[in-house]
């Protein structure tokens, strides 16, 4: 199944509110999701037995650029029967407010991967996960301020009034 | 009484940055963590096994839920290790960056470098002009790091059950393999061989002859090896039928490397994606045959480390017989003839994943086509992934177990950390 073949039976059965475009100039294309209907897409890829998208190889979170205030979460689902691979994206506004974190919908009732990367991606880049089961720091210590994988992140000087060097 | 106290005390916040977390949307899942904590310090008991615990391989430290002897609850926490590779990547260029994929898996370097710099080439266009030479010298020095950090696994997981000697012999013939490849590369643990369109060096002359009398020396000892460890009657009852990890929850955990093909899938990317010279490579995918107990128990997962080595090698000798005669070195070969003056990929993003030692690798790159430098590197580890599976299959195992369930995964936290 291509590409093209999968953008079509995703069209079908969620329409072009939910499936919003592709990204088709490098090497891999992109589906672009309405951040909303992630967990709904990946549960749909998931369990149709012509993609069963069964493995979750990676979930990033991204901040683009400072000036954009764009953040968003890049999905690589690998089908292991059809030996497939399928990139889906998805983003959001965001004004980088310490309360006000960009927030997605978890998709760790669909793939448990998700439990870590999510954390990870919390942790890191300070995206928040809906629905999420533990969303609790998973690199760094639970009291660190600030979000490192930010492009407007200034390194922390004192931790817990140690000198960092 | 005294567990009211206890509990109160938990969740007094400690200090002002605390208090600032609380206010975040995040307070929840931290303030339920604590709270279940300090449930179980009063009804049940809570164990630490490590930062510094030998069988938990470095710097992770699991915390227990114990009821006597049972382990009702695993957590693990990491990043003890933590370095942040990704804001590394982001500030270093493409080039620069290698060295630092190194020390991810800093047991299986060569395949770190090796997935990072094919991305790379892939995102250049240039993967296609690399010299057929220069590729099986790749898989060559990959897989000699496969078999080392397998020998690694091995030895240490002979270690955690019991069994000393099998540790001392693994690390004697893994020494060879370290020899060879600082004489290749000038170092011993972090190689930084591998360069995106070449390589730092052509191997060193004589170099294929005593890799040849390396893997006639190591297959009798892997026939020893196997009669002192893998068919132990104390070794298998340890081992057999212990955290049992089903196919579907490997695959939906993310887990790969021998702790999916374990579970019994012969899923391997060096197969499925054919990258590099390994399509013209003839080898099999072992996989997990439940024969000393259940499939995907813990002995399968050591086994199937322990018939990779077997495959590994007989990649090696393939390739040394290809490098021998019709890849043979000549005086004019440049392994840095492909070298890019400038390593400045179009704007894209990409994902690479290569079969390290651990499992699936991946790389995940976005270029801004403008600069050298990566707008985000995203490194995926196998060890992250598999150990997120801990706590599913040790739920309610004994505690001897979950070190017997910890050393079959076979994690390193170098990469689990970043």
């Amino acid at each position: 199944m291509s590409f093209a073949d999968i953008k079509l039976l995703l069209l079908d059965k969620f329409g072009a509110d939910v499936i919003i475009g592709e990204e088709t100039s490098g090497i891999q294309p992109a589906l672009l999701i309405a951040p909303g209907a992630i967990a709904k897409v990946c549960l749909e890829l998931r369990n149709n037995p012509a993609t069963y998208f069964d493995f979750l190889s990676c979930l990033t979170g991204v901040d683009y650029s400072v000036e954009d205030g764009r953040f968003g979460v890049v999905y690589h689902l690998t089908s292991m029967p059809y030996q497939l691979q399928l990139v889906l994206k998805i983003s959001k506004e965001n004004d980088r407010s310490e309360d006000n974190l960009p927030s997605f919908p978890s998709v760790s009732s669909v793939y448990r991967t998700a439990d870590w990367h999510e954390r990870e991606a919390y942790d890191l880049v300070g995206i928040f996960f809906e629905g999420h089961p533990d969303l609790r720091r998973i690199l760094l210590p639970d009291d660190w301020e600030g979000y490192p994988l930010r492009k407007d992140y200034k390194n922390a000087e004192f931790y817990k009034g140690i000198k960092i060097d | 009484m005294r567990a009211k106290a206890f509990t109160h005390m938990l969740r007094e916040p400690q200090h002002d940055t605390l208090c600032l977390l609380y206010r975040k949307q995040v307070t929840d899942a931290l303030k339920r963590y604590n709270d279940k904590i300090a449930a179980a310090s009063v009804e049940d008991m809570v164990l630490n096994m490590g930062p510094q615990h030998p069988s938990t391989h470095g710097v992770l430290r699991l915390e227990l839920i114990t009821d006597g002897e049972i382990v009702k609850e695993v957590i693990p926490h990491a990043g003890y290790l933590h370095r942040c590779f990704e804001k590394h990547a982001e500030n270093l260029t493409y080039q620069q960056t290698i060295p630092f994929t190194d020390r991810m898996d800093y047991l299986a370097s060569m395949n770190n470098s090796h997935a990072f710099v094919m991305g790379v080439e892939r995102m250049m266009g240039i993967d296609k002009d690399i010299p057929q030479r220069v590729e099986y010298i790749r898989v060559l020095v990959c897989e000699l790091n496969r078999i080392g950090s397998h020998l690694i696994a091995i030895g240490t997981y002979g270690i955690d059950i019991g069994a000393f000697t099998p540790f001392l012999w693994c690390f004697k013939d893994r020494e060879h393999i370290m020899g060879m490849l600082e004489w290749a590369s000038g170092s011993r643990l972090l190689y930084n061989y591998i360069w995106v369109g070449g390589l730092f060096y052509d191997l060193p002359v004589g170099f294929e002859e005593r890799c040849r009398e390396f893997v006639n020396y190591f297959r009798p000892k892997m026939v020893e090896l196997n009669r002192l460890l893998t068919d132990n009657q104390i070794f298998i009852s340890r081992t057999a039928n212990v955290g049992v990890l089903p196919m579907d929850v490997a695959i939906n955990y993310g887990c790969s490397g021998p702790v999916l093909r374990g579970s019994g899938l012969k899923w391997d990317l060096r197969r499925i994606d054919n990258y590099s010279a390994y399509p013209e490579l003839d080898f099999e995918i072992p996989i997990g045959t439940g024969a000393m107990g259940r499939v995907g128990d813990c002995w399968d997962r050591y086994k199937v480390r322990v018939d990779e080595i077997e495959q590994s090698l007989r990649i090696i000798e393939q390739c040394l017989d290809r490098l021998q005669n019709e890849l043979k070195r000549t005086p004019d070969f440049d392994p840095r003839a492909k070298l890019p003056r400038k390593t400045i990929p179009k704007a894209q993003d990409y994902y690479m994943r290569a079969e390290g030692a651990k499992g699936e690798l991946g790389f995940y790159f976005i270029a801004d086509g403008k600069s050298e430098i990566p707008f985000r590197v995203k490194a995926r580890g196998p060890s992250f992934n598999n150990l997120s599976v801990l706590p599913e299959i040790s739920k309610g195992v004994m505690i001897a177990d979950l070190v017997a369930i910890v050393g079959s995964i076979d994690f390193v936290l170098g990469e689990v950390d970043r």
